[in-house]
């Protein structure tokens, strides 16, 4: 994840670099330039938008051939199916978000909470073998989680976290926290020991310093860690599938999964879904995109 | 690390009780000048009347009464440093800490505020530590002067003792502008005899004759323009006019030595002088070990 993000955000300079084109005009080459942009977001989006279409389309409006692209009637049954089932009460959809909010939430915050201060302390303090500690650290993010799934299904066996939230928590925060202490890091050491050092000489102690002083300049970078630690709770799905089984502990992205697989598919409800499912991480992201920007971009651009 | 005698390499930095000025402030950036000189009161839970009277006192004493509700991103560098101040000497600490508070701020203000500073000194009558590599703040503001090298000591005095009896070449060439000249010579009987001149040996050297020797000269212990029983013959190399007066560089063998003179001076390169020396203010040094020799018969 933050090597997606260090590639946004050094293909603009590196683009800027390359020799400007003279065989077209400023207006033929703005011309194609939208055209391009035009068939990427077409490519892109169309899959969203065939989502939330077939979300709001009847059922028969679904199957239809050839595919109804305006003139559906629109329904608002697929949203209801999500929340309640068929028989009156809470669907079982409805408990696997419920799931996914407490497994993604709690699983961020204690992340955060581990991550902060671990990066504080690695950033101020000369820790014995400290540049080994922190690459080994990384290096627990270097093969793909899929790689240690069935030894951690055999250990949750072991110890009775099969099909428990909380194993879900333990596993996602483990994943998140080495994150956490990298990205952090890169946060704490921007900002000056020198407060600490002026809040410790006017008598507060070092947690106080920490709290007081350093802390609440690090809102913007938690705030930017914290959504992509979220993101990737909410979106996990292998350890999810492979670790619980039962409705009432399951996390959304394996529950709407398991909507496919009978022998009819209600398209519509997996639509449905999916729309639920993608809009809080789309709405959380919106809320705090001016932290987002400036956490991404603080490390680089302030002094 | 001892503090009024006691030993405090162990202390927490309060119970040391030191207030400190930091080469870049470190003003906390989301408080406002008020409550950063707060700070320290806040931190040994002062009430909120003590806290206003204080830095009501503090804000006069350094007339930035109009700065208080403003955050350090809103002031500039020399009002950072009053605040700065202000929130060192907000309390009675045992000593304050000085990181070259001035290095930061224009020429002009500098200059200002350390006669300021020197002001608050006195009149507080406290013990500053004060940590400066411009010697024009060592010398005009301290009452005693350490000169460290590479962290390592050199010499610890008044700043008149500094300036005139360094302890070793390197301190001798370090302190003074424009710093001291050396020329290496030895003693022969009565006479210092260097390369291509000699000189009366001083009365207060007791160095053996041969000894490898570097004869420590400042500017304004030289003279081109009056005659005296010891001088130098050299070359003129250049003239630095600073508008006050102007500095004479003058070769003397291969090395060159800087003479103060008055701004009538004039002169083309290359033409041929003679320095005046007063030799009573001159210094010797061992020229292997950089130690000053014993100026005990001056």
């Amino acid at each position: 994840m933050a090597l997606s993000v260090d590639e946004a955000v050094s293909t603009g300079p590196a683009r800027d670099h390359a020799p400007p084109s003279r065989r077209f005009g400023g207006r033929g080459r703005a011309v194609l330039e939208v055209a391009l942009l035009t068939v990427l977001a077409v490519v892109m989006l169309f899959p969203v938008l065939w989502m939330i279409e077939t979300s709001i389309k009847e059922n028969r409006d679904v199957y239809a051939i050839p595919a109804k692209f305006f003139d559906f009637k629109v329904t608002m049954e697929h949203f209801k199916d999500v929340f309640v089932a068929s028989g009156g009460g809470r669907s079982t959809l409805s408990a696997s978000f419920l799931n996914s909010v407490l497994v993604a939430g709690v699983s961020t915050a204690l992340a955060t909470v581990l991550g902060v201060p671990a990066a504080w302390a690695y950033s101020r303090f000369s820790v014995k073998a400290k540049k080994d500690q922190l690459f080994f650290i990384l290096s627990t993010r270097f093969m793909p989680p899929v790689v240690v799934v069935i030894p951690i299904f055999l250990m949750y066996r072991q110890v009775g976290l099969i099909d428990t939230k909380l194993g879900l928590i333990l596993i996602y925060t483990a994943f998140n926290v080495p994150f956490t202490i990298w990205m952090m890091k890169g946060f704490v050491d921007e900002v000056p020991a020198e407060y600490e050092d002026a809040a410790m000489l006017d008598g507060y102690t070092r947690l106080q310093a920490f709290w007081r002083f350093t802390l609440p300049l690090l809102l913007p970078g938690i705030a930017a860690t914290a959504v992509f630690a979220l993101i990737f709770s909410w979106n996990e799905f292998v350890f999810a599938i492979f670790l619980t089984s039962s409705d009432d502990v399951r996390t959304a992205p394996p529950a709407i999964a398991g909507l496919i697989g009978g022998t009819t598919v209600d398209w519509g409800l997996v639509a449905a879904a999916s729309v639920v499912f993608a809009l809080p991480v789309l709405v959380f992201a919106y809320l705090v995109r001016k932290h987002l920007v400036a956490g991404v971009t603080l490390g680089a651009v302030r002094r | 690390m001892h503090l009024d005698g006691r030993d405090a390499t162990g202390d927490s930095p309060a119970a040391r009780d030191l207030a400190m000025v930091f080469q870049n402030y470190a003003l906390y950036p989301r408080h406002t000048a008020y409550e950063n000189i707060a700070s320290p009161l806040r931190a040994r839970r002062c009430s909120p009347s003590e806290i206003a009277a204080a830095v009501e006192r503090m804000s006069s004493l350094l007339h930035i009464e109009r700065l208080l509700q403003r955050r350090p991103a809103q002031l500039s560098g020399g009002e950072m440093q009053r605040v700065a101040l202000a929130r060192a000497l907000v309390r009675q600490p045992r000593a304050f800490l000085m990181d070259e508070p001035l290095t930061n701020l224009d020429l002009k203000l500098r200059v200002e505020m350390r006669t300021e500073l020197t002001r608050i000194h006195r009149s507080l009558g406290a013990t500053f530590i004060y940590v400066t590599n411009d010697q024009v703040e060592a010398l005009s503001m301290a009452d005693q002067v350490a000169v460290l090298k590479e962290g390592k000591v050199q010499q610890v005095g008044t700043p008149a003792e500094v300036y005139e009896r360094p302890a070793n070449q390197w301190v001798a060439g370090f302190v003074g502008s424009p710093p001291i000249g050396l020329l290496a010579c030895h003693a022969e009987g009565d006479r210092l005899v260097g390369e291509g001149w000699t000189l009366p040996r001083p009365r207060w050297t007791t160095a053996e004759d041969g000894r490898p020797l570097l004869l420590g000269l400042r500017a304004e212990d030289l003279s081109v323009e009056q005659r005296g029983d010891a001088s130098l013959p050299g070359e003129l190399y250049g003239l630095e006019p600073l508008g006050d007066r102007t500095v004479v560089d003058v070769r003397v063998g291969t090395q060159i030595l800087k003479v103060k003179a008055r701004t009538t001076v004039t002169g083309t390169p290359g033409e041929r002088l003679l320095v005046t020396v007063d030799l009573d203010r001159a210094h010797l040094f061992d020229a292997d070990t950089g130690l000053a020799l014993s100026e005990a018969g001056r």
